[in-house]
């Protein structure tokens, strides 16, 4: 090491510090990113050998009413639980941002939830939604609701696990207050001395202001709920009433780890990747002229 | 008129807080009830008739908790510990060494953020079962030693911070870059180390996948793939389920509020450039 000179030295100790990370991406995202789509051309057991079958396995899936079935479900979960998380979210931010006393209360009590494991969320909301003896319902009933069988129901079994959802909206409200906090007031008042309303301050200068946080928000919750497995998996069983809860990755779980059609999971999670990465282009090319990033 | 507005604020946030607690004192209370007479009222208890803390006792003594706990513990704490060691490493040399291609890579470090978790799923499960490591702890912890994206992402930004004289007059002091990196950066970057560890502790703690793909028989458990098992068996003592309930949410809660402020700057930090 010794006879190196300086630079060499120093670019030989960059690249073994950063050795780990490239052993990884190696092992562990670009190795696997391209089995993944080596196993979809294949039918593979796990235990035996892979054999090759070409396009089979994505001929199936076109004539596959559960993978439609999954499509469906996690499309209308993610359309339902997206807006729902985000404007939870806000809402909650907004309410804390206006000089609330007690703000480092409040912001524990709504973020709280969010650090609930998942599958104990799950298991409590089971029995939150017991259509006869929970809580949900017999809440509902003062109001004059008659409550649904949530869980039970094919109707109303993604509608309770996107309200189930609202309850973590806590980390989108902290994401959205430090997005609260670094507008300039100036903007506020300067809008108030001018006559402004509440609304159109709301409209005008917070909405667009905020355009990068929602930016932010609604792409990795996209990414996210495209995802969605535990709630489902808990909550659902195999798929809930009539696969009603059926969502993609638990599909794709159940056909490589119930049934060992790797072949046939690995086209199904290829598949999925690519309708991700579709959409996430989708919406950055959507949001380029929508998003203000002047404060950046 | 302005006080009636404040007024009303106060008076959602409050009405909200209590709708965001209810699940959690509608855990407590299950959990300490008496049995199914208890449990299927109509209309249902809040307050129960009597407080049943020996519910928690008899949970602890029907499944091997004390077990899925080491489990869980062992993942968690070496998956903390090794992710931010790598990271950190990683980071650091993105940071402060020059090499050919250095920003290329981070481009491509960056780019890997982007790919779903279960695009790579099937293959590292088919290669950690070559390995026989399946139904071992390996495989949710190995991988950690290799560094996490946004991690290093995170430890670089706050390792640009750090003035590149420090290392200089360490240099001609004659320090190896390891010691720089030892005595110098990581001592400097301890608030983002600690945030980085909070949210990695919340992330293996919490993780259900892994668990459920890779763990098979009951002595390899984490707790929440232990949770849902013993909801299968205990479907309807629901005062069992909610004691068990609460004791896999009880640790990360109490992690929670004694680092709540690093967590919610974590989480800050991570939603904000």
């Amino acid at each position: 090491m010794s006879r190196l000179t300086p630079r060499k030295r120093e670019a030989l100790e960059g690249y073994l510090f950063i050795s780990p990370w490239i052993i990884g991406f190696l092992v562990f995202t670009a190795g696997p990113i391209l089995a993944t789509l080596f196993i979809s051309f294949t039918k593979w057991q796990v235990f035996g050998p892979p054999e090759w079958i070409g396009l089979a396995n994505y001929a199936r899936m076109i004539h596959d009413p559960l993978f439609y079935q999954s499509l469906k479900v996690t499309g209308f979960f993610t359309l339902l639980s997206l807006p729902l998380g985000l404007a939870m979210g806000l809402a909650l931010a907004l309410l804390l941002f206006q000089d609330v006393k007690g703000l480092s209360i409040f912001r524990t009590v709504f973020y709280t939830p969010s650090v609930v494991p998942e599958v104990a969320t799950a298991t409590l909301w089971i029995w939150i939604y017991n259509p006869e003896f929970g809580i949900f319902n017999y809440v509902l009933s003062k109001f004059g609701i008659s409550g649904p069988e949530w869980l039970y129901s094919t109707e109303w079994i993604l509608p309770a696990l996107a309200i189930m959802g609202i309850w973590g909206a806590g980390s989108t409200m902290v994401i959205y207050l430090a997005g609260l906090q670094n507008i300039p007031r100036v903007y506020w008042e300067a809008a108030t001395v001018d006559g402004a309303s509440g609304w159109q301050k709301f409209w005008s200068i917070t909405m667009p202001l905020l355009s990068p946080t929602t930016f932010f928000l609604f792409v990795t919750g996209l990414i996210g709920s495209l995802q969605t497995f535990t709630a489902g998996y808990i909550m659902g069983g195999g798929g809930g009433p009539l696969n009603a809860s059926l969502f993609y990755t638990l599909y794709m779980y159940q056909q490589g780890w119930k049934w060992f059609n790797m072949g046939y999971a690995s086209a199904l999670s290829w598949t999925l990747s690519l309708i991700i990465f579709a959409l996430t282009m989708l919406v950055i090319r959507a949001s380029r002229a929508r998003v203000n990033y002047d404060l950046i | 008129m302005r006080t009636v507005k404040k007024v009303m604020q106060y008076a959602i946030l409050v009405l909200l807080a209590l709708v965001f607690m209810m699940p959690f004192l509608w855990m407590i209370s299950t959990s300490l009830k008496g049995g199914a007479d208890d449990l299927f009222t109509y209309p249902p208890q809040i307050i129960p008739k009597s407080f049943h803390w020996e519910n928690y006792r008899k949970v602890l003594s029907m499944y091997p908790w004390g077990v899925f706990l080491k489990n869980t513990s062992l993942i968690t704490f070496i998956s903390m510990f090794a992710t931010l060691l790598s990271s950190a490493m990683v980071a650091f040399s993105f940071a402060r060494l020059r090499f050919p291609g250095r920003d290329k890579i981070f481009f491509l470090v960056l780019s890997t953020m982007m790919v779903p978790y279960y695009t790579t799923l099937i293959p590292q499960y088919i290669l950690f079962s070559k390995l026989g490591w399946v139904n071992t702890l390996k495989p949710l912890i190995v991988p950690n030693f290799f560094g996490a994206a946004f991690y290093i992402f995170l430890l670089r930004q706050h390792f640009m911070g750090i003035p590149p004289e420090l290392d200089d007059s360490a240099k001609i002091d004659g320090a190896s870059t390891m010691r720089i990196f030892g005595s110098i950066y990581l001592p400097l970057a301890k608030p983002a180390l600690i945030t980085i560890g909070i949210l990695q502790f919340m992330s293996a703690w919490s993780d259900f996948i892994g668990p459920l793909i890779y763990l098979h028989s009951e002595k390899n458990y984490t707790l929440t793939l232990a949770l849902n098992t013993f909801r299968g068996i205990h479907y309807t003592d629901w005062h069992y389920l909610m004691a068990g309930t609460m004791m896999v949410a009880l640790p990360s809660l109490i992690f929670f509020f004694v680092g709540q402020n690093y967590i919610i700057g974590g989480i800050t930090v991570s939603g904000i450039k």
